[in-house]
């Protein structure tokens, strides 16, 4: 009896003098794990065109229902996305979203990726169904927010789908000069594949 | 009588309430940061300094919450029984010495409220009208937890009490005084040159008897059935809210309080200590020992709460009645005789007295048994007839 109640009172007294277990969560905060599933962000091209293409594969992907997208059409004069379509409502309601990541998965441009930011929180209902303007990455340093021209971004001669699979979204402007060569395309395994994000 | 006595009497008044009153403060943080330590935990540290007033804030929210009163009360006692409760802990303690003496306008002075005659038993007679708050609590409340919680307390308290008068008989009649101060001053001095003179030292099993007793007395863990979680969802408490919730809550600590100071009362010298310093000091040192010595058995009683799972209901009972209370009435016999020896001349008389007592006790030991109805049955007839 001794030799149990020594051991059961010694261990809440050992317990005492030992570090704590819990972290002082909002001026401590853990980092999560790199893949965590937090937030989403909307992804740019380096020049500041989205990537979102608007197609809602993401929209149908989701188990939650929690994204709602409406695309609309690129035109030469305002130009959003390098395709053919873009994006012009994107909404993800974190009061419905459970972040599998199934979103991502079914994104075919990359342009939705998650980030691991986790402090979703908002005292209103509004506040958590986050729009475009909030889940969109910052414009990469030195680039013209969208919409740009269709002269302006033949003028920058970019390969925006720097894979076999790509396509020339400037078709139409085939007479520009510096549109996207096929030399440049040559070997899909040397090239850099996607954004900084992958 | 004069106006220097009533304002004597007022400041002691005054000085015990508040030194009760932030100790219960205190002791409310006190429990939830060392039970959190103890579980690798922090507990409350956002309010003030180690999270100090968190209690103050917690007060503040309950006097401020809503008052629901359930409709099926009854009404005059549901009201009645948590002041019950927080009143009989306010006035437990007016017994117990706090501090030393000193000397104010002429007048010596001793830092306790009221030195009746009755001592220690103004604690006892507290202690069991305390019960009435509880079991009043759950009667009125008119659901059938509560109910059932203040059923359990009142069976608990009954129980637990006769043990715990008969553990402090023992040092009554070690003292030969019911009077608070009697006891201290009896408790002065040193065993063999370098112990205190504390009646822990010779009334050991009596301290282990009292101090078991009243954390039963308390319902403190692991005796908390009245208010065990997991079965009465919060015992008599459940339909109470806001202020009178608070009241019970108040009650609850400032006798974990109480019985802590009667401990170190009874068993533990009191205020007394070495004094030393300038007259004004000594008084304060007393109230230091006294507020040490307290907080030693405050810390058990957290300790206990921590390390202790609750007791089942029928094992509670069973080591109230059938361990707890022979052995105080034991130990109380045994004082009782080894006093009568010491003061009386004729120790043969006594010796043969308590040898014939012994000797009736030993045979109605061996022929209680031949008494007993067959047909009621014991513990082990009793599957028996379950089965047939």
């Amino acid at each position: 009896m001794f030799t149990a109640m020594r051991k059961g009172f010694g261990l809440t007294f050992k317990t005492m003098f030992r570090p704590m277990e819990t972290t002082q969560y909002p001026e401590v905060k853990r980092p999560t794990q790199p893949r965590f599933h937090g937030r989403h962000v909307l992804n740019r091209h380096p020049d500041g065109l989205e990537k979102c293409v608007g197609c809602e594969l993401c929209a149908w992907a989701c188990p939650a229902d929690a994204i709602y997208v409406e695309g609309a059409d690129n035109t030469p004069e305002a130009r959003y996305s390098p395709a053919e379509r873009y994006g012009v409502v994107y909404q993800i309601n974190f009061l419905r979203c459970i972040l599998c990541g199934l979103c991502i998965e079914a994104c075919p441009t990359r342009a939705l990726t998650m980030s691991n930011e986790y402090e979703l929180s908002a005292d209103s209902r509004e506040a958590l169904i986050y729009t475009k303007d909030r889940l969109l990455a910052p414009l990469p340093a030195g680039a013209k927010p969208p919409p740009h021209t269709d002269a302006e971004v033949a003028a920058r001669g970019l390969s925006y789908y720097q894979g076999s699979w790509g396509q020339n979204p400037l078709a139409h402007f085939a007479g520009a000069a510096g549109g996207p060569q096929e030399s440049e395309l040559a070997d899909p395994a040397v090239a850099p594949r996607g954004g900084s994000e992958d | 009588m004069d106006g220097v006595d009533l304002l004597i009497i007022v400041g002691k008044a005054v000085a015990a309430f508040a030194l009760w009153l932030s100790g219960t403060a205190v002791l409310i943080w006190a429990e939830r940061r060392v039970v959190a330590k103890m579980q690798s935990r922090v507990g409350p540290n956002r309010l003030g300094p180690f999270g100090l007033l968190q209690t103050v804030a917690d007060g503040a929210k309950l006097f401020f919450k809503e008052d629901i009163t359930p409709s099926n009360v009854d009404r005059a006692t549901y009201i009645a029984a948590p002041v019950m409760s927080a009143v009989v802990a306010l006035i437990t303690y007016a017994v117990i010495p706090f501090g030393g003496t000193f000397s104010v306008a002429g007048r010596e002075v001793a830092l306790q409220v009221w030195d009746p005659g009755i001592g220690m038993l103004w604690f006892l007679a507290m202690s069991s009208l305390g019960v009435y708050g509880i079991v009043l609590a759950g009667w009125s409340s008119g659901s059938k937890y509560p109910l059932l919680g203040g059923v359990r307390s009142s069976a608990q308290m009954i129980s637990y009490e006769l043990a715990m008068g008969l553990s402090m008989a023992a040092v009554f009649i070690y003292t030969g005084s019911l009077r608070a101060s009697d006891i201290v001053a009896n408790q002065q001095g040193a065993l063999l040159g370098f112990l205190p003179a504390w009646h822990v030292i010779p009334m050991a099993p009596a301290f282990l008897i009292f101090f078991t007793a009243v954390i039963a007395e308390t319902q403190r863990p692991p005796f908390d059935l009245p208010e065990a979680e997991g079965e009465l969802v919060a015992g008599f408490g459940t339909e109470y809210t806001a202020a009178k919730f608070a009241m019970f809550y108040l009650a609850e600590f400032m006798n974990v309080i109480t019985v802590s100071a009667v401990t170190v009362t009874l068993f533990f010298g009191g205020p007394s200590g070495p004094l030393f310093g300038p007259d004004w000091l000594r008084p304060l040192l007393g109230v230091a020992y006294f507020v040490l010595k307290v907080s030693v058995f405050l810390f058990v009683f957290i300790w206990l709460r921590a390390s202790l799972p609750r007791l089942r209901y029928d094992r509670l009972m069973d080591l109230g009645w059938r361990l707890m209370l022979p052995l105080s009435l034991l130990w109380a016999m045994a004082t009782a005789f080894a006093v009568v020896l010491r003061q009386s001349a004729d120790q043969a008389t006594v010796f043969k007295l308590a040898a014939g007592g012994v000797a009736v006790a030993l045979l109605l030991y061996i022929a209680a048994p031949l008494f007993a109805r067959k047909d009621r049955g014991g513990d082990a007839a009793a599957p028996e007839e379950v089965k047939a």
